[in-house]
């Protein structure tokens, strides 16, 4: 903040709009798209989840019955529960597997390239197929538990898809398989960033790599581990393919997802303003959860 | 030099217009029928339909039940892609599909076809027509209210074949001892709702009635319907340890003859008859658990998307024609174990569980489809509901009350 750059920005304001102005044009198709596409359909939306549109949307408004209908849905409210519980554990656990991977592969390790490759070859297969082949791997009468019977230890009982409790665990495990190797690669390539000099000062002073992990280094890491989180983040809020791929919501309604209870309104009930009113509420949250960071992030003050 | 190449590229044109102009048109035709029993059926109307007339089928068919297909039919056809023709079902379900005004009227092909006489029973047709124009041609009756059981499995276990849902109730320890499962089930909200429709239908047709179509809030809440919870109960018992998700999964278990019975649809027949099993001698049929012999008359229907084209619209009404011919009915029917919408069709080689569905339509005891009865949203809710219920240890108690409310707030 110089003396210079107090007296230059209020000149420069008024000639901000005009300046530049086929960079302005470059932009105004995208522009428009972010109006009409983005905000404009999501204000739809939201106006239409007031009404009683059925396979069609209508304009016959009805307040907020649709709402009071949600929040009475017992699919509803354990869709919320499970993306919820799903949601925290899915976070915390692929930032701190993720971690620790990148901070062992950033060992100078040998063969490191093949190790990255293993590591992040999940994440180039769907969900759906991320889920067929754990619904094989967890399949009672093919999968784990027909392996260790078949070797001999015939009580062996794994079968977490068949269990109301266990269901969320097992679509953990598959969410993790996938995502964990892009957070692992985030993490690493921002690992490489961090100066040696630090490294090689801790080690003098006499500070325990663990100390230096925690305390030097993930503050350094702080860009990289938001960018990992707004990823994994907008991961869980859309999740969809895995639930219908691996469990199709069940057993029973034991592992529904919020993006499954809006398609299934929407295109099987026949009934748009139940949909709308819940893809509304997925809408709410997630800006509930956004607009604090953002302001938090970037609000305030000017980088640079 | 020039207008030669003009010339010789105008006849060209015209060359490659010619064939346009005489009107043989390709139709694509959507429909979800894709297990074995049901694609052989599909391909004799498509066989039909090329044989008697110079147009083409195009086959489209979706994988996966009606409830993943429907969506992308709908979709196709409000987002301006329509398909030619497609399979739906009888009701509701494209009633404003109708009445936005983006399907075909068929009510000339209807008169001309005297379609009011022959189409047996007469709500089928109703089903078809809205304010008067007919705009679907009726292709079978499907019933839901069928179970079957596998004979074998019943020798297995030493025990009689059963008659009705009480005697497989009672059998259904010995079942277990000898490592048959009881029902067979896929555990997806749709099959299961089945079993609600059927104790309700095989009870009485005045009860199903009065919950479906009258929505009594008396009715609702008597001993009658809770005594249908207490069966959902039982019926849960009976299933644990399926584990399968799809129908014909489920039927492939009473076929091998690891599960006794299975509450399916008529179409269960079709995989049966492709696995080369006889009724009466395989395997059996209960109409309404064994109780109050009432079939429904829902089923399949082929609507025809209203395409701006001329010709194409012709070909969709030969299309129509051919479907409701009774050649193509009897073909189709006695592969897909379906009934015939039309009564004067010979049905001489329809098999024992085809005879007691034409009986029972003879008789007239006939109800109408839940389809009809109430919204697609109120049917998707049942589902939802039962998919909990048989998913997890939810209260007999509590499902009836949910049952409850959904009937009395379904418009």
């Amino acid at each position: 903040m110089s003396v210079t750059d107090h007296a230059r920005a209020p000149a420069r304001r008024p000639r901000r709009l005009i300046s530049n102005p086929m960079a302005k044009i470059a932009a105004l198709p995208m522009i428009m798209t972010a109006l009409v596409i983005f905000i404009g359909c999501s204000l739809w939306t939201v106006v239409h989840s007031f009404t009683k549109s059925k396979l069609l949307p209508s304009t016959q408004f009805v307040g907020f019955d649709q709402y009071e209908r949600l929040w009475g849905t017992r699919r509803w409210l354990a869709s919320v529960e499970n993306i919820a519980i799903y949601g925290v554990v899915a976070l915390v656990f692929s930032l701190v597997l993720g971690f620790v991977i990148a901070a062992l592969m950033d060992q100078k390790v040998r063969a490191e390239g093949a190790f990255r490759t293993i590591i992040l070859f999940p994440y180039s297969l769907s969900f759906i197929v991320t889920g067929l082949v754990w619904q094989w791997i967890l399949n009672p009468d093919f999968g784990v538990q027909g392996i260790v019977r078949g070797w001999g230890w015939e009580s062996f009982t794994f079968d977490p898809l068949h269990n109301p409790d266990t269901v969320l665990a097992a679509m953990l495990m598959a969410g993790l398989w996938q995502g964990t190797g892009l957070v692992a690669v985030i993490l690493l390539a921002a690992l490489r960033g961090v100066d040696e000099d630090i490294w090689k000062a801790s080690r003098v002073d006499g500070v325990p790599a663990w100390k230096t992990y925690i305390f030097v280094v993930i503050p350094i890491l702080r860009p990289a581990f938001m960018t990992a989180t707004v990823l994994i983040a907008t991961g869980i809020v859309k999740l969809y393919d895995l639930v219908v791929a691996l469990t199709n919501g069940g057993p029973g309604i034991a592992s529904e997802m919020p993006a499954k209870y809006v398609y299934d309104a929407m295109f099987n009930k026949q009934n748009l303003g139940q949909g709308f009113a819940a893809s509304t509420m997925m809408l709410v949250s997630v800006l509930l959860i956004l607009i604090p960071w953002a302001i938090f992030e970037f609000g305030g003050k000017k980088r640079g | 030099m020039k207008t030669q190449i003009m010339r010789r590229l105008m006849a060209g044109a015209a060359a490659l217009a010619m064939p346009i102009a005489a009107n043989a048109a390709d139709l694509e035709v959507t429909h979800w029928w894709t297990s074995g029993g049901e694609a052989n059926a599909v391909q004799e109307l498509a066989k039909a339909f090329e044989a008697k007339t110079d147009h083409k089928w195009v086959d489209g068919a979706i994988a996966g039940s009606g409830n993943t297909a429907r969506p992308v039919i709908i979709s196709r056809i409000i987002g301006g892609d329509p398909m030619a023709a497609t399979q739906l079902n009888h009701g509701k379900q494209a009633q404003e599909l109708i009445e936005a005004g983006l399907m075909l009227d068929l009510t000339d092909i209807a008169e001309e076809g005297n379609w009011a006489e022959i189409i047996q029973p007469k709500s089928l047709l109703d089903a078809c027509t809205v304010d008067g124009r007919v705009y679907c041609v009726p292709l079978n009756i499907h019933s839901i209210q069928w179970m079957w059981t596998s004979n074998a499995a019943f020798e297995k276990a030493g025990i009689d074949p059963v008659n009705n849902w009480e005697e497989l109730k009672a059998a259904a320890p010995k079942l277990r001892e000898a490592g048959i499962l009881p029902l067979a089930m896929g555990a997806q909200g749709w099959q299961e709702a089945y079993l609600v429709h059927n104790f309700l239908s095989g009870t009485s047709e005045d009860l199903y009635y009065a919950v479906y179509r009258d929505k009594d809030e008396d009715t609702l809440n008597s001993d009658a319907v809770k005594a249908v919870f207490e069966e959902l109960n039982a019926a849960r018992d009976m299933y644990a340890g399926g584990n399968v998700q799809d129908w014909n999964l489920a039927t492939a278990k009473v076929i091998n003859g690891e599960a006794a019975a299975q509450v399916m649809g008529d179409w269960a027949q079709g995989e049966f008859a492709l696995a080369g099993q006889k009724a009466g001698e395989d395997y059996n049929c209960l109409i309404g658990m064994g109780g109050e012999p009432s079939i429904s008359t829902g089923g399949d229907a082929f609507y025809f998307p209203l395409i701006d084209n001329a010709d194409t619209t012709a070909a969709q009404k030969e299309l129509a024609k051919v479907l409701i011919s009774p050649e193509s009915q009897v073909a189709f029917n006695l592969k897909k174990g379906s009934l015939p919408v039309r009564g004067d069709v010979d049905l001489a080689a329809a098999g024992p569980c085809m005879q007691k569905g034409l009986e029972t339509l003879a008789a007239g005891k006939v109800i109408t489809g839940t389809d009809q009865l109430i919204t697609p949203d109120a049917v998707g809710q049942i589902q939802d509901l039962m998919a909990e219920f048989f998913g997890s240890d939810m209260s007999t108690e509590d499902a009836h009350a949910a049952f409850v409310e959904i009937i009395l707030n379904d418009e």
